[in-house]
């Protein structure tokens, strides 16, 4: 039989070509994972000198800029916005995935509409967030909290930027990251679970909070991971909403504002007066933070990894 | 309980609603502020705190306002002070301001008289982006392709997880890269004036943008049935032709998505190009002279601008010109995907 020769494939056409491409994008790879090399190398190296327990637990006594700084009252502001942050998206991301792939008609019209408006969320620009969070939390929400609790005082309380609309607007920020990681995992489990439950009797609700949600609970725990590793890297939505340059004290209360690790970096590296001196701390901050989004990550990644194998020996 | 789910779903979307009428409000600007000027309008009319503002009597602010408008006499040849400089006409369109000898676009909104061109800002953005396109989109698809159809699977397992990593880094760290490592080198290469240019904004947000273009062009790339592949092979061609041959024109519109989705990771992101761009608001089409872009202007500036002041509102209005063209090409990424999906699983 003739073998019919499709003039796109040049069948006749020397090896030389395949070796020589896969050479190229495979070195285009290379290139983007040296980078990455790179970068963490870099910190590491610049940032271990100054890396230890007093840096970690130190603070800014000795003004901002000049060594024997330490960084707790950043490391303090930003794990209290993330966690905040965690207790408002998780509830509101899960039960909207829930709804999303249990309850909701699949190829409705409202369902569609919900996940391109999932879907666009992921798509705005952090600092359309920070807007966001200024021109709605603190203008709309926090100014009317001020007239209603305590009126005729001048100074605002709620009015301005605080930790909690910080939190906030991170949390809405990181809604489809807790979204789309719940329902990953929630369509990872075998239908058959759902009927077997329903055809001892249980009602759909029972189903969904006695077997599905807590199968399903490792990819949620994805998505809070994830969603936790993206918020405490982004200063662009808090410049507004709740950093601060500088505080002598931690935040106690949830109208105060607080300090955090990733604008502090960003006015180390911009506003020194004396970048030499700077630089070291600087360094030493950008380590704490890669440390704390990359160890969030990895484990992200790991659990997910574990997830799809687990699910791909199921089906 | 389906009630209530929907009241959950109804608070979720919300913000997405309301970040667009929030934002959109700010769209308006006060025409004629020399005109009808609210109390607010005027205290920042005659340059008063709140404090100083509050309980004067009309008496003492008409004074001040016939001081005001006597000032603007003596500085009389200055004509620029009777501009309103919010007007779409200042805003898009060079003017020939009165010290400058010829018409030019400048965004500048410190000093007597503010100038809001936003111009300046948008060719800056849109400098940024396209260098960071040029390096990232060639690297991320080279990337993509290699891993989806060249690589074995043992080592693709290793590369993901490692450029999901490189999402993971924080864009301030990103900026803080470019403005320590790369800053020196890319000098070091071009011999430049500035250190801080849109070449360097440009190349820092490449790397931001690396992991967006990669996941969604692999994403297209490995839904293309494996059985075109299967078939290629069979034909006797090689691998490399097999993927730039049969899978990669399978899969263009989904490498089409990756860079729109890439372009509206890029035009966003503000940490890195606030850190690395040099910020400069004079228009120049110039890879090598200082931008600014519009997200940088936001971040920049918004915390000094007073809270319903023209340069607030202006500021508010280009933050609604960067959401509505991140969403369109959001918009249009995602839709081009879903019918590539939509496809070739109907073809299998």
């Amino acid at each position: 039989m003739n073998a019919v020769q499709h003039p796109d494939l040049r069948i006749g056409r020397p090896n030389w070509a395949s070796v020589f491409f896969t050479g190229l994008t495979g070195l285009a790879t290379f290139l983007i994972l040296a980078i990455l090399a790179l970068i963490l190398g870099n910190a590491l190296y610049h940032g271990w000198s100054n890396f230890n327990w007093r840096f970690l637990t130190g603070g800014t006594a000795k003004g901002m800029f000049s060594g024997g700084n330490g960084i707790w009252p950043m490391i303090y502001g930003t794990s209290a916005r993330v966690i905040l942050m965690t207790i408002f998206v998780m509830p509101v991301g899960v039960i909207t995935a829930i709804y999303l792939t249990e309850y909701a008609p699949s190829g409705s019209l409202l369902t569609r509409f919900i996940r391109s408006a999932v879907n666009n969320l992921a798509g705005v620009p952090s600092i359309v967030f920070g807007l966001f969070g200024l021109g709605f939390f603190i203008s709309f929400i926090g100014r009317n909290m001020d007239a209603a609790l305590n009126p005729g005082v001048e100074a605002p309380v709620w009015g301005k930027p605080a930790l909690i609309w910080a939190s906030l607007t991170l949390a809405v920020m990181t809604l489809p990251v807790v979204i789309v990681a719940t329902e990953e995992s929630l369509r990872a489990i075998p239908q058959g679970l759902r009927e077997a439950s329903l055809a001892l009797g249980a009602t759909k609700l029972e189903t969904v909070v006695k077997i599905v949600l807590p199968q399903a609970l490792p990819g949620i725990m994805t998505g809070a991971i994830l969603a936790i590793g993206r918020a405490a890297g982004e200063v662009a939505p808090i410049l507004f909403t709740g950093a601060a340059y500088y505080m002598a004290s931690l935040p106690h209360a949830l109208s105060d504002q607080f300090m955090d690790l990733g604008y502090h970096i960003f006015i180390l590296s911009t506003q020194s007066p004396n970048v030499t001196e700077t630089r070291p701390i600087a360094y030493a901050t950008v380590l704490a933070l890669l440390l704390l989004t990359f160890s969030l990550n990895l484990v992200a990644i790991l659990i997910r990894a574990r997830m799809r194998s687990k699910m791909r020996a199921m089906h | 309980m389906v009630f209530l789910i929907f009241v959950f779903i109804g608070r979720e979307s919300l913000p997405v609603f309301l970040g667009k009428t929030d934002t959109a409000t700010a769209k308006f600007i006060p025409v004629d502020q020399m005109d009808h000027l609210t109390p607010e309008q005027l205290r920042q009319y005659l340059l008063l705190s709140p404090a100083e503002f509050k309980g004067k009597s009309r008496e003492f602010l008409r004074h001040k306002m016939e001081l005001r408008e006597e000032e603007a006499k003596e500085s009389g040849d200055n004509k620029d002070a009777a501009i309103n400089t919010t007007r779409w006409r200042y805003m898009l369109r060079p003017y020939q301001w009165s010290d400058y000898n010829r018409p030019e676009f400048i965004w500048q909104p410190r000093g007597e008289i503010q100038k809001f061109n936003i111009i300046p800002l948008v060719v800056g953005s849109l400098k940024v982006t396209t260098v960071a396109l040029l390096i990232s989109v060639p690297l991320s698809l080279a990337a993509a392709i290699f891993v989806s159809q060249l690589c074995p699977v043992r080592i693709r397992e290793l590369i993901k997880p490692g450029i999901e990593l490189l999402a993971g880094i924080p864009s301030v760290v990103l900026g803080f890269f470019a403005l320590n490592v790369m800053a020196g080198v890319l000098q070091g290469i071009f011999h430049y004036r500035s250190a801080l240019n849109a070449l360097l904004a440009g190349a820092a947000l490449g790397l931001a943008v690396v992991p967006v273009v990669f996941s969604i062009a692999e994403d297209a790339l490995t839904s293309v049935p494996r059985s075109y592949v299967q078939a290629a092979l069979a034909l006797g061609s090689s691998r490399w032709q097999a993927a730039w041959q049969v899978v990669v024109p399978a899969a263009v519109p989904g490498i089409f998505a990756a860079i729109v989705l890439g372009f509206g990771r890029a035009i966003g992101e503000t940490m890195i190009v606030l850190m690395a761009s040099g910020n400069a608001g004079v228009m120049s089409w110039s890879l090598l002279d200082s931008a600014r872009t519009i997200t940088a202007t936001i971040a920049a500036e918004l915390g000094e601008a007073v809270q319903g002041s023209p340069h607030y509102r202006v500021l508010f209005m280009i933050g609604v010109l960067l959401f509505v063209v991140t969403f369109l090409s959001n918009l249009a990424g995602e839709l081009v995907m879903q019918r590539l999906k939509g496809r070739l699983e109907g073809k299998r």
